[in-house]
Formats: C-alpha cells, sequence, structure tokens
C-alpha cells in the first residue's frame, strides 16, 4: 500500500501499463516536457520520451481522431483532452468515428483507446471549462464511461481502461487531483459495471458520482449524528452501470437520493433515477429524489460557483424531508 | 514512368470494375433494391485507381461518402460490397453500415466515412501507428474539395506535417461540394495551393489520366514512406452523377459537363491500351465480359443472401458487452 494523490494514482496506472506495452501511447495538449495543464503527466515524458509522450497542437478533432486510427490500426492510445468542454471540439471523432466504427463495420475493427477528460466545477474556470457532461456521452452506444472517486479506484480503473478492448470515456475531476488514499501498485484491474458500496447504512442509498461521493460521505456523518444511517452508492462506472449494485442496496433501505455535479435537466442522475423507477419500483418507499447542479451555465464567481454546485447541506436537507 | 504491361492491364481491370459496379448500383437503387444514400464514383474511377495501384496490399486508405471507388481499388471484393448495400448478412458490415461505412481492415481499408473531413484525422492516426511501429506502411487519405473546408482537413494536415507521418492527402476535385461549385465555396482555384501552409509539396493532376495520377502518387508514396513526409495531390476531376442519386444536378451547366464527359477516364485509358497495342480488341472484350459477369455474380450473391438476424442489431458495438435484446 502506498499514499497517493489522485493525480499520482493515474499517472502511475499509465506508467505500470507504458512500461509493461510498448504499444501505448500518450498524447495531447501539452503533456509533454510541460506535464500537462494539471501536471497529470508530469516526468512521463523523461522516462518515456518524446515518441510515447507527444505533444499535440490545440486541435481537439485530431488529437481524438489520432488516437481512433492509431487504435485502429495496432497501438493503444491514450488521448488526455485539457478539459472535457472541448470535447465539443471534437465530439464528430468521439460520437460518429469512434462509438460507431466497430458497428458500422460490422464487429471487423477493435478500437482500444482511452480519452481523458479533466471536468466539474469549484477552481472558478467559469462556463467553458467546469462542465460535467457525461451524460452526453453515457448516451452514445460504443463508449465506455469511467468516473472514479478515489485513488484506488481511479489506478485500478485506469489499468482496465488500458487493457479494454473498446473506447473509453475516462472522467477525472479536477477538485479531486489532490485527493489522496491508499493505493495497492499490485492490484488487478478494477472490471467494469462493478460499484462500490463506500459507506454501509441501511436507512437510505445515496447514489453519488465522482467528487460528489466525497460530499455524500459527509452528508452521511451529519446524518448519522440525527439517527439516519445512509449507504453510499458509487458505481464508479456509469457504462456499464451496475444496476445489481444499486437495486442490492435499494432493496435494503428503500429509499434512494442520487448526486451528480451535472445540470440536473436531462442529466445521467435522471438516468438512475430511470433505472430504479423501472427496475426497483417494488423497493421504493418513497419518490426518487436527485440533487443535482442547477440548469445554468457554470457561473465564474466563488460565490456563485458554490451556489450552483450541490453541496452537502443540499444532500442532508433532500435526504431529511423524505423522513 | 515503370510500368510493366500486366500492370497497366491491371489497372484498367480495377477502372473498369470500378464503372461496371456503380453503374448497376446506379440501375439497382433506382429499382429499389439498394435502400438509403447512394454517392456514386461514376467519372473518378482514374484517381483511386492510379493511387491505390501505387501501394501495396498492407498501406492504409481512409475513405468517403463516395467510397465505392476505393474499395475496389484497394482489394475490396464486389460481391460482400454488393450484399452490404442490399443491407444482407452476407455484406462486408453485416448489414449495418451500408455505402457509407464499407471497411476492410484486412485490405487495410479503414471505412468509407459518412462525415465530411472525418478520414482526415483517421488517416493522421494510422499514419503515427504505421511510423510509430516502423511497419513501412503509408496512408492514403482520400476526400472531396467538398471538405477542404472543414476544420479537419487543416489540423490533419498540420499534425501529419509536424510529425512526419507518411500520409498521403489526395483531394478528388470534382468541383462541388454537394450542390456547391468550387468557385463559389472557396476562393481558390487550386486546393493543392494550401500545402503550402503547412509546408508540404502540393501537386495538381489531371485526375481523369491514370497515368498522371499513378505518377504523382507513386512519388508521393515514395516520399511517405522514406519518412519525408506527407504530401497534398490535388485530383482535377468531375463525377458523372449528381452528389446522391436522385440529385437532379440542375446547378451543373450542361456544357460543363459536356465538356467533361469528353475527358471521360475510361475511354482515354482504353485508348492507350489500344494505341501502343498492349492489348487487342478481343482481348479487351474478354477482360470487359469477365468484368461483367463478375459484377452480375455480385448481384445474384447480394440478392441471394439472407437479411441480417433481429437479434444482430444488439451485436459488435463492444468487443464484449452484448446488452439484452429490448
Amino acid at each position: 500500500m502506498k499514499t497517493m494523490s489522485m493525480m499520482e494514482a493515474i499517472r502511475e496506472a499509465m506508467n505500470k501499463r507504458m512500461r509493461e506495452d510498448r504499444n501505448v501511447l500518450l498524447f495531447g495538449e501539452d503533456v509533454g516536457a510541460f506535464g500537462g495543464c494539471f501536471g497529470v503527466s508530469a516526468g512521463m515524458f523523461d522516462e518515456f520520451g518524446p515518441e510515447r509522450v507527444r505533444d499535440t497542437p490545440i486541435s481537439e478533432g485530431v488529437i481524438i481522431g489520432t488516437a481512433v486510427g492509431a487504435a485502429a490500426t495496432g497501438l493503444k492510445p491514450i488521448a488526455e483532452l485539457m478539459f472535457m468542454d472541448f470535447a465539443t471540439v471534437g465530439a464528430d471523432q468521439l460520437v460518429n468515428q469512434a462509438a460507431k466504427m466497430r458497428y458500422m463495420f460490422g464487429g471487423k475493427i477493435t478500437l482500444p483507446m482511452v480519452v481523458r477528460l479533466p471536468l466539474g466545477a469549484g477552481i472558478s474556470a467559469a462556463a467553458q471549462h467546469s462542465q460535467s457532461l457525461e451524460a452526453w456521452l453515457a448516451h452514445i452506444p460504443g463508449l465506455k464511461v469511467v468516473y472514479p472517486s478515489s485513488p484506488a479506484d481511479a489506478y485500478g480503473l485506469m489499468l482496465q481502461s488500458i487493457d479494454d478492448e473498446n473506447p473509453v470515456i475516462f472522467l477525472e475531476h479536477k477538485v479531486l487531483y489532490g485527493a489522496s488514499g491508499e493505493v495497492d501498485e499490485n492490484m488487478a484491474p478494477i472490471k467494469f459495471g462493478i460499484g462500490d458500496v463506500k459507506r454501509e447504512g441501511g436507512d437510505i442509498t445515496i447514489v453519488a458520482t465522482g467528487k460528489m461521493v466525497h460530499e455524500a460521505l459527509a452528508a452521511a456523518e451529519k446524518l448519522s449524528a440525527d439517527g439516519i444511517e445512509a449507504e453510499v452508492f458509487d458505481p464508479r462506472t456509469l457504462f456499464p452501470f451496475d444496476k445489481e449494485g444499486l437495486l442490492k442496496s435499494l432493496e435494503k433501505t428503500n429509499k434512494a437520493v442520487i448526486v451528480t455535479e451535472e445540470n440536473k435537466r436531462g442529466s445521467f442522475a435522471g438516468e438512475i433515477s430511470a433505472i430504479i423507477a423501472e427496475d426497483g419500483f417494488d423497493y421504493l418507499d418513497g419518490p426518487v429524489v436527485r440533487v443535482c447542479a442547477m440548469n445554468t451555465p457554470v457561473p465564474f464567481s466563488p460565490v456563485l460557483e458554490q451556489y450552483y454546485i450541490p453541496s452537502v447541506e443540499d444532500i442532508v436537507t433532500a435526504v431529511k424531508k423524505m423522513f | 514512368m515503370d510500368l510493366t504491361n500486366e500492370k497497366i492491364i491491371e489497372m484498367y481491370r480495377t477502372m473498369k470494375r470500378i464503372r461496371e459496379f456503380e453503374t448497376n448500383a446506379s440501375r439497382l437503387f433506382a429499382e429499389g433494391s439498394i435502400p438509403g444514400f447512394v454517392h456514386l464514383y461514376l467519372g473518378e474511377e482514374a484517381v483511386a485507381t492510379g493511387v491505390c495501384s501505387s501501394m501495396n496490399e498492407d498501406d492504409y486508405i481512409t475513405s468517403t461518402h463516395r467510397g465505392h471507388g476505393h474499395i475496389i481499388a484497394k482489394g475490396g471484393e464486389s460481391k460482400y460490397m454488393m450484399a452490404e448495400l442490399f443491407g444482407k448478412e452476407t455484406g462486408y458490415c453485416k448489414g449495418k453500415g451500408g455505402s457509407m461505412h464499407i471497411a476492410d481492415a484486412t485490405k487495410g481499408i479503414l471505412g468509407a466515412n459518412g462525415i465530411v473531413g472525418a478520414g482526415h484525422n483517421i488517416a493522421v492516426g494510422a499514419g503515427l501507428s504505421a511510423k510509430y511501429r516502423e511497419s513501412g506502411q503509408v496512408v492514403a487519405c482520400f476526400f472531396g474539395d467538398g471538405s477542404t473546408n472543414q476544420g479537419t482537413f487543416h489540423e490533419s494536415i498540420n499534425l501529419a506535417s509536424i510529425w512526419k507521418l507518411p500520409v498521403v492527402f489526395v483531394c478528388e476535385n470534382n468541383l462541388y461540394g454537394i450542390s456547391m461549385s468550387q468557385a463559389r465555396h472557396q476562393a481558390i482555384q487550386d486546393v493543392a495551393d494550401r500545402a503550402v501552409a503547412y509546408n508540404i509539396p502540393g501537386i495538381v493532376v489531371d485526375g481523369n489520366d491514370i497515368f498522371a495520377v499513378y505518377e504523382a502518387a507513386t512519388e508521393a508514396v515514395a516520399r511517405a514512406r522514406s519518412g519525408q513526409g506527407p504530401t497534398l495531390i490535388e485530383c482535377k476531376t468531375y463525377r458523372h452523377k449528381g452528389h446522391f442519386e436522385g440529385d437532379p444536378t440542375t446547378y451543373r451547366p450542361s456544357d460543363e459537363v459536356q465538356e467533361w464527359m469528353a475527358k471521360d477516364p475510361l475511354p482515354r485509358a482504353v485508348a492507350y491500351l489500344m494505341d501502343n497495342e498492349i492489348l487487342t480488341e478481343e482481348e479487351l472484350k474478354k477482360i470487359d465480359e469477365e468484368i461483367v459477369k463478375e459484377i452480375e455474380d455480385a448481384i445474384k450473391f447480394a440478392e441471394d443472401s439472407p437479411v441480417p438476424s433481429l437479434e444482430s442489431i444488439v451485436q459488435d458495438i463492444y468487443t464484449d458487452i452484448v446488452e439484452e435484446v429490448r
């Protein structure tokens, strides 16, 4: 076991696979000697050199497209976009190419590629550098969407993302980069579609993703002081989604609150609600509640931004209303 | 130009095969046998044939919505192509792709593409892969003049240029982006001029002259293979039909159409074969008959093939996950 930050865990998982397999490459804007916008790839250029850790021009379409073409012809590329918001610039390559090629070609092509997307609000980066657009990506057949909340999960899920033979979207919450935790560097890759109960409790299930897992855990501690024991369920991957794990928790608690940092309208939280409504209705003894960000662009001013992001208090309030 | 008679005859066969395939696709679409959209390559046969004849079997191509010619020229088999056009289980894509998405990775065909300009990016990725693996492979990226106003054209050539990737960018300038003439969609006459911006060679050739295309492509392929980076070749050509089957083509003046029909690459190739006594009339007739038969067989194969099972709808999305049907 080693204590690592989330950023180190992501880097060390990439390092591990790059040491083992020469076909794994990392490229993106400023990922080389500069070490990446947030420093995730610091030191990798020195270890692997300019052929394997490549700076690209600011051209998001061709960054993702290069990953598609390289993956189709024998490499295992990892592409980093500086911010998830920029995926909109390269959206054709993600949505119409990476996600569709295998299907359109009748299964006769394999695309083992990872696209890393730093996301989320909390650093006053405003409306074009802070969004949580995971619902868009989870909506697309052909993509897998991974969203770790802890260094250990990030490490194990990154190993699996690189090993996976399909296009994987790897979401990294910017505010969590510094979060530390214990990581077993010899751990097996974490298989997709297996959620993790981050806190056990019998009174209510709080489903949370990414940074909101931490908010949910803090809320659970407060609720515990008031006699409500919340179970915090982190699906860890949005597609494939661990429906079975969620329903198992719900069978025990009979109540569900879903917490994500997305704009509430059209969110993946809505998809989770629908899964519960369709397959877990009989377990429920109350309505499913979503706690999400407001339906506004992400504002700049810290006062407004904090108001926008779901807070521990928002979660506590929502849960208490259900009792 | 160093071409054996055998190679010249093979190139003619490829052009004729494309012509025959497309002529039949046009008829079958009109008759209702082919669903969806069909964008025909009639009139542009010399481009795909000239470029692919300069490449090796394990080299890569990326293609476009007007892809049948590229796929045939790179070795795609007409019966699996025709079955795909019919939406049959035996098609290249098991009926999941159709005309605009035919691919055959075993022959380096990284797919036709329904998004104008998308192949440029993918070609760069394949070029990086070939260079990184030191495989000696090159990539030909086919695209129309219409796509040269997409950002992908610029970002891809820029990246291929700075990384010196083995990619040959082949612009099929057929003078129209759908209904918009080149004179209206860009303020230059030669797309090849844009090569200057990326410090790579930009070459203009008569795209209806199979030998001119072959010569330019051979040089560009050699340049790419030897690590000197990309080339932009602009082939001036013309589509005999509309953008898609059913396009009334009212936007093209009839004298322009007449002028270009007179430059049809196929009769020009035939004249070369006759004038240089490479084939006798009888030998030519025999080749033509073989190809007519091949396409007839392909159509029969497509007609006789089963439609896909409904269960197959959920297969081939991922390598591992198959969601339940409904």
